[in-house]
């Protein structure tokens, strides 16, 4: 058995790299093209690593993976993120 | 009476079996996967080896469950630090599929139902080192553990051991698969902890 999380879970490994809250990003699929806030993704957790995959396609937009003082991300399945700056 | 008695060699009974540094032991099977199970039909499966020059084999399933299988009982060792011993499968040993492949590759790259793909040296495919696996304990594979059909390549990290295998290019240079585009070591052997990148 195997089950997917929402994208909020992408907040604490996500947390480390980026200043701004990576949940609340508006994400274009690079695959079908569909804008959707990250939290929204589907994440597979129960892996070597985070897979966040779009929830219209189901193809991969964004994985992480850590190591003991490294930290490594994969956007190319994000065709563009829209990031809300805080303060502004 | 023999010289050595059974309890001399068997010290420690079945818990204490080496494992490679960082491994814990566990007796359940758990199930990583990247994404949804993917439920392949036997009806539609099919398995191509398609080698540096085009040239490509295939095997629809029952072709494939036509050719000679072996049992194996082989441990296996997750990069996530759980290893399981002693797991008995059935397959075709890709000494078998590869027989008729005239390549001089180095390089292979599994490809998965699903997307998934994973690369290693095509000479830790061959020599009785690596099988195409369709039963788990005597029982066909249960699609969340790679059925119908999965590579098993059990000296190296179970990621290697692509669940749900469809095809295997051999290629004259390496390409890095899923998780060894992303920080995961390129080879893999969990005797030498090759978890990461640089390990």
């Amino acid at each position: 058995m195997n089950t997917h999380l929402d994208g909020n879970v992408l907040a604490g490994a996500l947390g480390e790299v980026f200043a701004v809250d990576i949940t609340t990003a508006v994400a274009q699929c690079a695959s079908c093209g569909t804008s959707q806030a990250m939290g929204q993704a589907l994440v597979y957790t129960d892996a070597p690593g985070l897979v966040a995959r779009c929830r219209t396609c189901g193809e991969v937009v964004l994985r992480v993976t850590r190591s003991p003082g490294r930290t490594w991300l994969d956007m190319r399945g994000v065709r563009c993120l829209e990031l809300h700056v805080p303060g502004e | 009476m023999g010289i050595v008695s059974p309890g001399f060699k068997g010290r420690g009974g079945a818990g204490r079996e080496k494992l490679p540094p960082g491994q814990y032991l566990v007796t359940d099977f758990p199930v990583l996967s990247a994404g949804p199970t993917p439920r392949v039909d036997t009806g539609s499966w099919e398995l191509r080896i398609r080698t540096e020059t085009g040239e490509v084999h295939s095997w629809d399933w029952a072709a494939f469950r036509a050719l000679p299988s072996e049992e194996i009982t082989v441990d296996l060792h997750c990069v996530t630090k759980w290893s399981k011993l002693h797991t008995p499968w059935r397959g075709v040993s890709l000494d078998t599929l590869l027989a008729e492949a005239e390549t001089s590759a180095e390089y292979a790259l599994a490809r998965s139902y699903g997307g998934y793909t994973t690369n290693l040296p095509l000479q830790d495919l061959l020599d009785g080192q690596a099988w195409v696996a369709y039963e788990f304990d005597g029982e066909p594979l249960e699609s969340e553990h790679g059925g119908p059909a999965r590579l098993l390549v059990p000296h190296l990290y179970l990621w290697k051991s692509a669940k749900w295998v469809q095809g295997i290019d051999l290629l004259d240079n390496d390409e890095p698969g899923f998780w060894e585009s992303l920080g995961y070591h390129n080879y893999g052997d969990p005797w030498r902890e090759q978890r990461y990148w640089g390990d």
